[in-house]
């Protein structure tokens, strides 16, 4: 064992893989069949039932790697004394959705209550692995959330989860490195691209941005370029990454890596992290949720940063969405009335979403992203900016339509290998677009999807 | 078997060679400079490590202040760590080395229906990785409603063939049989035999075991992750690879300095252990080689 990570991460990737298939199986097996892929499906319940079940109590166990799970489990507790909630953190991201995964295939072991980003939201839902949240009465909460993430938790009308948080897309720029190279905040595609090549021009050592071949990146840039490159219905699955949308961004997006304008350093490495402190990352385009992230791990760099709305392509205003999500309930939970009780609170009381915006949780609640308090914050890291005015409206002008693969987490970990093979390259995007469509088509095919282009 | 014999017998006149110093060298720097990195990191804060040169000491020294939020973090959930994977080690490592020394001797000393059967087992579980191993393993555990225990690391840490071939190979010469007859012949148990006897002059082999076992255990990622989903349970491998993933995506919270701390304190046990039982080791690997 001298190598554990290597060795365990493309056994991981194995296993995935596995739990998928296995997952998928009783899918299909649920379609046809009339259903016994879920176990015992509980009775739907109703609203009253979860009133109910909040003053009856009970224990529940609750996945999150959120930094505000803490305060909001406890707030949640001395507002309901009789529920007890345990707070796990199984991991960020992937390697929580593996042990989710995995959880569901064993058919034990699950949580009642768990976190999942919007990306990773359809592979558990198609995948039968959650509740349909309507018999509890959520649909009545839908004018509650932007149009974009409620739309991210609704498949064929059924409801598998409250969004949390949200992260509408927006330039973030390092002011004190722009101002002392003389470069305009560029508004439009074009102006970023000449403000990408001056900077570099004036000092090899910065760069615009950085990206060395990332699948979230490329699906907001996708996104807010107005492609639509995956739809589903049923098991029918359609993948083109040579829509309009895509192809506009790839053949943009060919023009930085072929001059070598982007960094090489990859994204949340250390290097990336000391490039957003000296310059040698200049801008981001990335999720609303960004500045909490500066703040607690970027301190050297308190009042260089700004943000604007992310450039256009037509000079109509448009955003995307770049990582958030929201909670489920599993099928596995024992109290189901209870779970949604308790994730009815999480992401629609007041209290909770006060406690989530508080700790720099970025919301996906009409009502918190109009809040004047909200709007008026002014950020010292941002040198007094009111940067959720800027990032308000970014929540507005996302692209409507957008919708992920139904094994999305597959599809991003072999991005890399296929498309990344661009990106390392400096060969056209657009082939290392159309691998990844073919790795995707095959993939989706053996897993019983079909899919086509 | 002349070299280490000239080496004995005159340990003034080993031949020179540059090229086995050069090679032998550049396998010392190899080695040496990822442990001289984590431990001239392990000063540094979360700012140093991002802007001084990687291999010398940055402006600020805080090993003690890393140190120190290192082991209470989270209300001290590194501390935890440490707990769980010592109990992983001595329970099962500790195990595999008992299991290992009595399978191996008996396969060594006795005749029985199906021993032959036992070697083929054995033979095929040591070509057989355990990580293609460990996705069956959960799925079991997991009807048995095992997963997320300690059990789930325990229990397949306790069986270990590679350890008890070793055994059985080392018993066959170190244990003479005819010494075994004249203990029956004496009218001494099996038992008492093993206990008085036996176990004595394995104990080379099955330090050698104990270690192999100690250091798998230690180092065990792949199981203990796909087993365990509440942190409270992980062993120090996942824990630490927990912390590293923090500092990604929407509420990434990077602790690079303590995850450099974490690591450094992680390998000192098993580098003292390694320093501590690396004389058995060789008497154990080399005895037998030489007739006496």
């Amino acid at each position: 064992m001298k190598y554990p990570t290597s060795r365990a991460s493309a056994a991981r990737r194995a296993l995935t893989v596995l739990a998928a298939g296995a997952l998928l199986g009783g899918t299909l097996a649920a379609c046809s069949g009339g259903g016994n892929g879920g176990g015992d499906t509980p009775a739907p319940g109703s609203d009253t039932d979860v009133e109910a079940a909040l003053e009856a109590g009970g224990s529940l166990t609750y996945w999150s790697w959120t930094p505000q799970a803490e305060s909001q489990v406890a707030a949640f507790e001395a507002a309901y004394p009789n529920v007890d909630v345990e707070l796990v953190n199984a991991g960020t991201g992937n390697d929580q959705y593996t042990k989710l995964q995995n959880a569901i295939t064993a058919g034990s072991g699950a949580p009642d209550v768990v976190q999942i980003e919007y990306g990773a939201l359809p592979q558990f839902a198609l995948g039968d692995a959650l509740l349909d949240l309507t018999p509890y009465g959520f649909g009545d909460l839908e004018s509650d959330y932007t149009e974009s993430t409620w739309g991210q938790v609704v498949f064929d009308g059924k409801i598998y989860g409250l969004p949390q948080d949200s992260g509408p897309t927006a330039l973030f720029y390092n002011a004190a490195v722009f101002d002392q190279y003389g470069i305009e905040v560029p508004t439009t595609w074009d102006e970023y691209l000449e403000a990408a090549r001056k900077l570099h021009a004036a000092d090899p050592t910065k760069y615009i941005t950085s990206d060395t071949g990332d699948a979230g990146f490329t699906m907001t840039s996708i996104w807010q370029a107005g492609g639509l490159p995956f739809k589903t219905e049923g098991t029918n699955v359609t993948v083109n990454l040579q829509d309009e949308g895509s192809k506009r961004w790839a053949d943009y997006w060919n023009q930085l890596i072929q001059e070598e304008l982007v960094s090489p350093v990859p994204g949340w490495s250390d290097d990336w992290y000391k490039g957003l402190a000296d310059g040698g990352v200049a801008s981001l385009v990335i999720g609303a949720w960004m500045p909490g992230v500066l703040e607690g791990s970027v301190p050297d760099a308190a009042g260089d940063w700004r943000v604007a709305p992310v450039p256009t392509w037509d000079g109509t205003p448009a955003s995307s969405e770049n990582g958030g999500g929201g909670q489920s309930v599993t099928k596995q939970s024992k109290n189901p009335a209870l779970a949604a009780g308790f994730l009815k609170w999480l992401n629609n009381s007041p209290e909770s979403l006060k406690i989530f915006t508080d700790e720099g949780g970025f919301p996906s609640t009409n009502a918190e992203l109009t809040d004047p308090e909200f709007l008026a914050y002014e950020s010292e890291y941002f040198g007094g900016q009111k940067i959720n005015e800027v990032l308000g409206a970014a929540a507005a002008d996302v692209v409507p339509g957008w919708s992920y693969l139904p094994f999305q987490v597959y599809a991003n970990s072999i991005f890399g290998d296929t498309a990344g093979q661009a990106w390392a390259n400096k060969t056209d995007l657009n082939e290392g677009l159309i691998a990844w469509q073919d790795a995707i088509i095959d993939y989706g095919n053996q897993q019983g999807f079909t899919v086509s282009q | 078997m002349t070299a280490p014999t000239l080496l004995r017998n005159k340990p003034s006149g080993p031949r020179k060679s540059i090229t086995l110093t050069v090679v032998m060298t550049l396998f010392l720097i190899y080695t040496l400079v990822p442990l001289w990195w984590l431990l001239v990191n392990a000063t540094k804060t979360q700012g140093g490590l991002f802007d001084s040169f990687g291999l010398w000491f940055a402006d600020d020294f805080v090993f003690f202040q890393n140190l120190v939020e290192t082991v209470t973090y989270r209300d001290g959930i590194w501390v935890r760590w440490l707990a769980n994977t010592l109990l992983y080690v001595v329970v099962g490592a500790g195990g595999a080395t008992a299991l290992a020394t009595i399978a191996g001797y008996g396969m060594a000393k006795y005749k029985f229906p199906g021993r032959r059967a036992v070697f083929a087992v054995v033979l095929g579980a040591i070509a057989i990785p355990g990580t293609a191993l460990a996705v069956p393993t959960f799925l079991m555990f997991s009807q048995l409603g095992l997963t997320n225990t300690p059990w789930a690391i325990i229990i397949p840490s306790l069986i270990s063939p590679f350890g008890m071939y070793l055994i059985w190979i080392y018993a066959i010469d170190a244990v003479p049989t005819e010494l075994l007859e004249a203990a029956r012949m004496d009218g001494s148990g099996e038992f008492r035999t093993f206990f008085t006897i036996s176990l004595r002059l394995l104990a080379p082999g099955i330090v050698t075991v104990a270690l192999f076992a100690v250091v798998a255990t230690w180092n065990n990622y792949f199981l203990p992750l796909i087993m365990l989903s509440n942190p409270e349970w992980y062993p120090l491998t996942v824990g630490l690879n927990q912390w590293n993933a923090q500092a990604t995506g929407v509420s990434a919270q990077p602790i690079y300095n303590l995850v450099i701390m974490g690591s450094l304190l992680t390998i000192v046990p098993i580098v003292v252990a390694f320093l501590f039982l690396q004389r058995y080791w060789q008497s154990g690997l080399s005895a037998g080689s030489v007739k006496q």
